[in-house]
């Protein structure tokens, strides 16, 4: 492996660049129209245009990633998250067109992609599902099914993802109504109409595992992500460790997690998610075969380089450290700053960033793709900054949050720092006692 | 000079789904409250609806361009 098409955009192309010069490698970035002077294109040895701003004709192009790749003599491909990172069929033509591709196996992919095959493997690993049931065809199955499964149930999309194709049902007469509305959503969204029920759980917590796995088989953690403080499932922000959590419950739901990894043959950097219930017991909901926005937080306990791993676990090499030597040192919390209008239900706002003032300091770090003078484009996501505070204990990494908040400046474009200064103020947010409703029940007007 | 304007900037599109037909047809005409195109605006979807009736004369945006705020995108003819 000596060249690496990052076959993404903004903030998470930055990184991965960073990590594959720090290695040694060189890099090749991508871009839209919308995109040509993104920060990633100048920091990257190489860049090749791939098509218009919409993504269905630049990143989620892998016909075009593969021209890239192959014009410039890329023999690596990095999918970073979202776009091409969780298709199964993209990462088959990487490799038939004798392309590395920094993830796991493309059977990986599709068995965890495919919710009842990932929570199958679950079983057979031996960590805990959420009680559900199988695909559910018509109203009496599903019926049937929502008996054992007790009430209120959560109607999940099979192919489904992100927090999207989920519909909570309360009662029979509910589901009734919603199975073929569900369907019809899961058919227009994926292509699948396939469905499937699940209990729904009050008051839990969404924690979830970072896992490698290297081609010699060996399996690690770096402990667990706290991301229960969600908006529409969509998560603003994550700490690592989880607070609060009993010795005994971190040692078992990090275990679990390796359990899940090997039982699938899992290769590369993985999360395996779980619902943490108030009672302490723990389901898994899915694993997502990539790196995760919210990565950083476990680098700052850790001090681990996770998307280095990933790359030396692409080119045949052992992780670079064992279970045994790598602890939690500290704490850290993760903001993710979006182009986003509080005032306005969270409506995504593209515009020009005028200002943005960066803060700084010891245990302070931010990853974005932009400058100022950049174009947060209506293309893609909202996200324009992940700040990330670490210090040696919790109360540190928060009190660092506040600073950090007081110092970041953006200008342009409406953004979500409003939100985050009210919630790390929240009694609640410094005690550690939220669940994956709790913002939306501190904030039902933005709903 | 009666249109439809953009009520946010983002991607255009005249259909719900890229395999679906069109929300309307030219020459359509369309009461006051249909949806007739789709805005993407980073990754939500926000439906364009007609405030009032008429019959839609033109579509001046092509399926998939970018719009901004207040662009006019269907030129409205009589009803």
């Amino acid at each position: 492996m000596r060249r690496v098409l990052v076959a993404n955009r903004g903030e998470i192309a930055v990184r991965i660049i960073r990590a594959a010069h720090a290695a040694g490698l060189e890099t090749v970035a991508v871009y839209s129209d919308a995109d040509e002077h993104g920060r990633w294109v100048q920091l990257a040895d190489t860049a090749v245009h791939i098509g218009k701003s919409a993504a269905a004709k630049s990143y989620l192009n892998s016909a075009a990633l593969v021209e890239a790749a192959r014009s410039t003599g890329a023999d690596a491909v990095h999918p970073g998250y979202g776009f091409l990172s969780e298709r199964a069929g993209a990462a088959k033509e990487f490799a038939d067109a004798g392309l590395t591709f920094v993830g796991p196996a493309v059977s990986t992919i599709e068995t965890m992609g495919d919710k009842a095959a990932a929570r199958e493997a679950a079983r057979r690993a031996g960590v805990p599902v959420v009680p559900g049931s199988g695909p559910v065809g018509d109203v009496d199955e599903a019926l049937a099914a929502a008996d054992d499964v007790g009430y209120p149930v959560l109607l999940k999309a099979a192919a489904g993802g992100g927090g999207r194709g989920i519909r909570p049902v309360a009662s029979a007469a509910e589901l009734a109504e919603a199975l073929p509305a569900a369907q019809a959503e899961a058919r227009a969204a994926f292509s699948d109409d396939t469905v499937y029920l699940e209990r729904a759980i009050d008051g839990a917590r969404h924690i979830e595992v970072q896992i490698l796995a290297d081609t010699a088989g060996t399996v690690v953690h770096t402990f667990e992500r706290d991301c229960s403080v969600q908006r529409r499932r969509q998560k603003l922000i994550e700490e690592a460790p989880a607070p609060g959590l009993p010795a005994r419950t971190r040692a078992d739901i990090n275990d679990a997690a390796v359990r899940l990894a090997r039982q699938v043959g899992y290769l590369g950097a993985g999360t395996v998610e779980f619902l943490l219930t108030p009672s302490g017991e723990f389901f898994f909901i899915e694993m997502n075969t990539r790196i995760q926005v919210e990565h950083p937080i476990s680098e700052a306990i850790t001090g681990v380089d996770l998307v280095s791993e990933q790359l030396r676990i692409a080119a045949g090499e052992p992780i670079s450290f064992g279970q045994d030597d790598v602890g939690i040192r500290g704490a850290a919390v993760e903001l993710r700053i979006n182009a986003e209008d509080p005032d306005n239900r969270f409506q995504p706002t593209p515009g020009t960033l005028t200002r943005l003032d960066l803060p700084g300091g010891p245990g302070v770090r931010v990853d974005t793709g932009f400058v100022a003078g950049d174009r947060i484009s209506p293309f893609y996501d909202s996200m324009i900054a992940k700040v990330i505070c670490s210090g040696p204990d919790r109360d540190t990494a928060l009190a660092r949050a506040r600073q950090a908040l007081a110092e970041l400046r953006v200008e342009g474009v409406p953004t979500t720092v409003s939100v985050h200064r009210r919630l790390l103020d929240e009694p609640d947010v410094r005690a550690g006692a939220v669940h994956t409703r709790w913002l939306e029940e501190l904030m039902p007007e933005t709903l | 000079m009666a249109t439809i304007k953009a009520q946010m900037p983002g991607v255009f599109y005249r259909r719900p789904a890229p395999e679906k037909p069109v929300y309307v047809e030219d020459g359509e005409s369309i009461s006051a409250g249909q949806t007739i195109a789709l805005i993407e605006v980073m990754k939500t979807f926000n439906e364009v609806k007609a405030d009032t009736p008429g019959t839609v004369a033109e579509f001046l945006v092509e399926d998939g361009d970018e719009v901004d705020v207040g662009q006019d995108i269907v030129r409205l003819g009589e009803t």
